[in-house]
């Protein structure tokens, strides 16, 4: 047969960026179902979840939680600690990666808009990041309701919100440091050293530079609201602790600075405008660079 | 069909092209023949769009870096090195047939003429499968949707030699389709070709078209030096017919229509080639000679 010997001089028909983007979007998804990283990643926080249920459902009274409320304050603080390090290295190296392995080099020889297929990636992505952690904390609370726990729908609701803009922000992150980056081994690196100067700009550590007198209030501030890790830290706080008493000396300055209102508005846009202003950036690099 | 007007691209201070002037008429087929790191693969990742570069690249009257959804849905590629893709065959078929507008059944055709049964394959991830059935795959992809180009690198490697024939045999019913066909083995697709570019260090040594008058019933004369003694050289060069004419200098003649056959030989030996020349042998048809090829 012949079939398409008769096409080939045909004109063919277009494909529109939402074609391409769909596409792509599709095969990122279909892609991570297949791959190991995703498995893991998807165990890590149903397993999180599942060993929180067993030992946090219970009558105990931590630090003034208990219930699903202890259960969620706890998942919430270790996603904060593994989350933002996890989708920083999978999403680089699944990106460098393509790079490396020739994908990049296949994919755009095949008339996809850059645009169309890195906005289709991102999506991609943020959805198989997103995905696991926001099921896992939804299982938590089907659980709870089965067992007649009371559901702090309130809290529930403003930290699923905040954990989705993290998120959106470290994946916007990875997509930035994939483009400025060409070897797998460098993109790793780079997004290893970024996720541990958040970490040293988390509040706690913020407390020696204060004691010791190193740093202007206004600087340990400062990195405080721009560190996502601090802010997430902060805001999924608020409303589980007002008084904030279990977080750290700069996350009381700035709520003095903010007020609570103020700092739950910057908690969810922050996150979200450097998502956007990091994957767009990365998107710029990308596109005027080579691509392979 | 494709334009290039003095294509530079550079990787830091090592420059790949240096300078390329091309103009490839609709219809016409180039092999493209170069050592490693001649640039081969680099041009036509200029050609796709892919990378930046000096210069100016067109395909069907566009700029594929600006124009490249445009532009490459003309163009099907069969990439030298087949991608790790951790997606399923399904997957990767419906991909490409979405983002091309063609249709998984004509792509899966093409598959099965090429002796790759797609249907137990289908849930298999791309990078799973075996060197052979990714190359079929790849052609299948490429082929198996509208196209007026096509660019094909190394295409036949990890082919046997059934899927070879039906390789060309594909490539021979597309008559109107433009080609260029980077190769190791150019007598392989020599009788595919009206072309042939030979590129070196980034520049264009030979351009030179098969089908000319003179080809049929010709001669040429062959003066070749080495840099060292080779054994597997010297064989193959006693089979082409040639003769040590001193340490390291052999020379002979070779039949017209063999010569790109010849050519993909001393390609193949380029790192040992120290001078080449290659003159038709006009004397003895009362005309002059005409040099081909020839470097230091």
């Amino acid at each position: 047969m012949r079939a398409p010997d008769t096409v080939s001089a045909a004109a063919p028909s277009g494909s529109s960026f939402w074609t391409g983007f769909v596409a792509t979007f599709r095969l990122e998804v279909a892609e991570a179902f297949r791959a190991r990283w995703f498995a893991f990643y998807a165990l890590v926080f149903f397993g999180l979840v599942g060993l929180l249920l067993v030992f946090g459902l219970t009558e105990s009274r931590v630090l003034g939680f208990t219930g699903l409320s202890r259960t969620l304050v706890t998942y919430i603080q270790l996603t904060m600690a593994i989350l933002p390090v996890f989708i920083l290295i999978t999403t680089v190296r699944s990106l460098a990666g393509d790079r490396e392995a020739g994908v990049f080099e296949y994919v755009l020889g095949l008339p996809v808009g850059i645009g169309a297929w890195y906005a289709g990636r991102f999506l991609g992505r943020y959805l198989l990041a997103s995905a696991p952690v926001i099921a896992a904390l939804l299982a938590a609370v089907i659980y709870g309701v089965i067992r007649g726990v009371r559901v702090p729908w309130l809290e529930l609701g403003f930290d699923i919100g905040l954990l989705l803009v993290m998120i959106f922000a470290f994946v916007g992150l990875g997509f930035l440091i994939s483009a400025l980056t060409r070897s797998v081994d460098t993109a790793q690196t780079l997004a290893f050293i970024i996720w541990l100067v958040l970490v040293l700009g988390l509040d706690l550590v913020l407390l020696g530079a204060l004691i010791r007198g190193r740093l202007a209030i206004e600087g340990v501030v400062a990195i405080a609201m721009l560190n996502p890790l601090q802010v997430f830290r902060t805001g999924s706080m608020l409303l589980f602790d007002p008084q904030l008493v279990l977080l750290g000396p700069t996350a009381f300055t700035v709520f003095d600075i903010f007020g609570r209102t103020g700092f739950m508005v910057w908690s969810f846009l922050y996150p979200l405008v450097l998502g956007l202003l990091t994957a767009g950036a990365g998107w710029a690099i990308f596109r005027r660079g080579d691509l392979p | 069909m494709i334009s290039l007007k003095g294509v530079v691209k550079s990787f830091g201070a090592t420059r790949i092209l240096n300078g390329i002037d091309l103009e490839v008429p609709t219809g016409q087929r180039i092999a493209l023949i170069g050592s490693n790191g001649a640039g081969k693969t680099t041009l036509f990742r200029c050609l796709l769009g892919e990378y930046t570069h000096e210069g100016a690249v067109l395909v069907g009257g566009r700029d594929p870096r600006r124009d490249r959804t445009d532009v490459l849905r003309l163009v099907g590629f069969v990439p030298q090195v087949a991608p790790r893709l951790e997606m399923p065959v399904a997957a990767l078929m419906r991909y490409v047939a979405d983002v091309t507008g063609g249709r998984v059944e004509d792509i899966e055709a093409i598959a099965a003429r090429m002796g790759l049964d797609v249907a137990p394959i289908r849930g298999r991830a791309f990078v799973k499968l075996s060197g052979g059935m990714k190359q079929k795959l790849l052609i299948a992809l490429a082929l198996g949707r509208p196209t007026r180009l096509l660019i094909l690198d190394e295409p036949a490697a990890n082919l046997d030699p059934a899927a070879r024939a039906v390789l060309f045999d594909l490539l021979a019913e597309r008559s109107e389709v433009t080609m260029i066909i980077s190769s190791h083995r150019i007598d392989e697709i020599a009788a595919l070709v009206n072309r042939v570019i030979e590129l070196e260090h980034g520049r264009i040594i030979l351009d030179d078209t098969v089908t000319d008058a003179g080809a049929l019933g010709s001669t040429f004369v062959v003066r070749l030096t080495t840099a060292r003694d080779e054994p597997s050289f010297a064989r193959a060069a006693r089979e082409w017919g040639l003769e040590e004419t001193g340490e390291g200098a052999w020379a002979g003649s070779v039949a017209g229509p063999d010569r790109l056959r010849f050519l993909g030989f001393v390609a193949r030996h380029a790192g040992l080639v120290r001078g080449f020349s290659l003159d038709e042998d006009t004397a003895s048809q009362g005309g002059e000679r005409r040099a081909l090829a020839s470097s230091p």
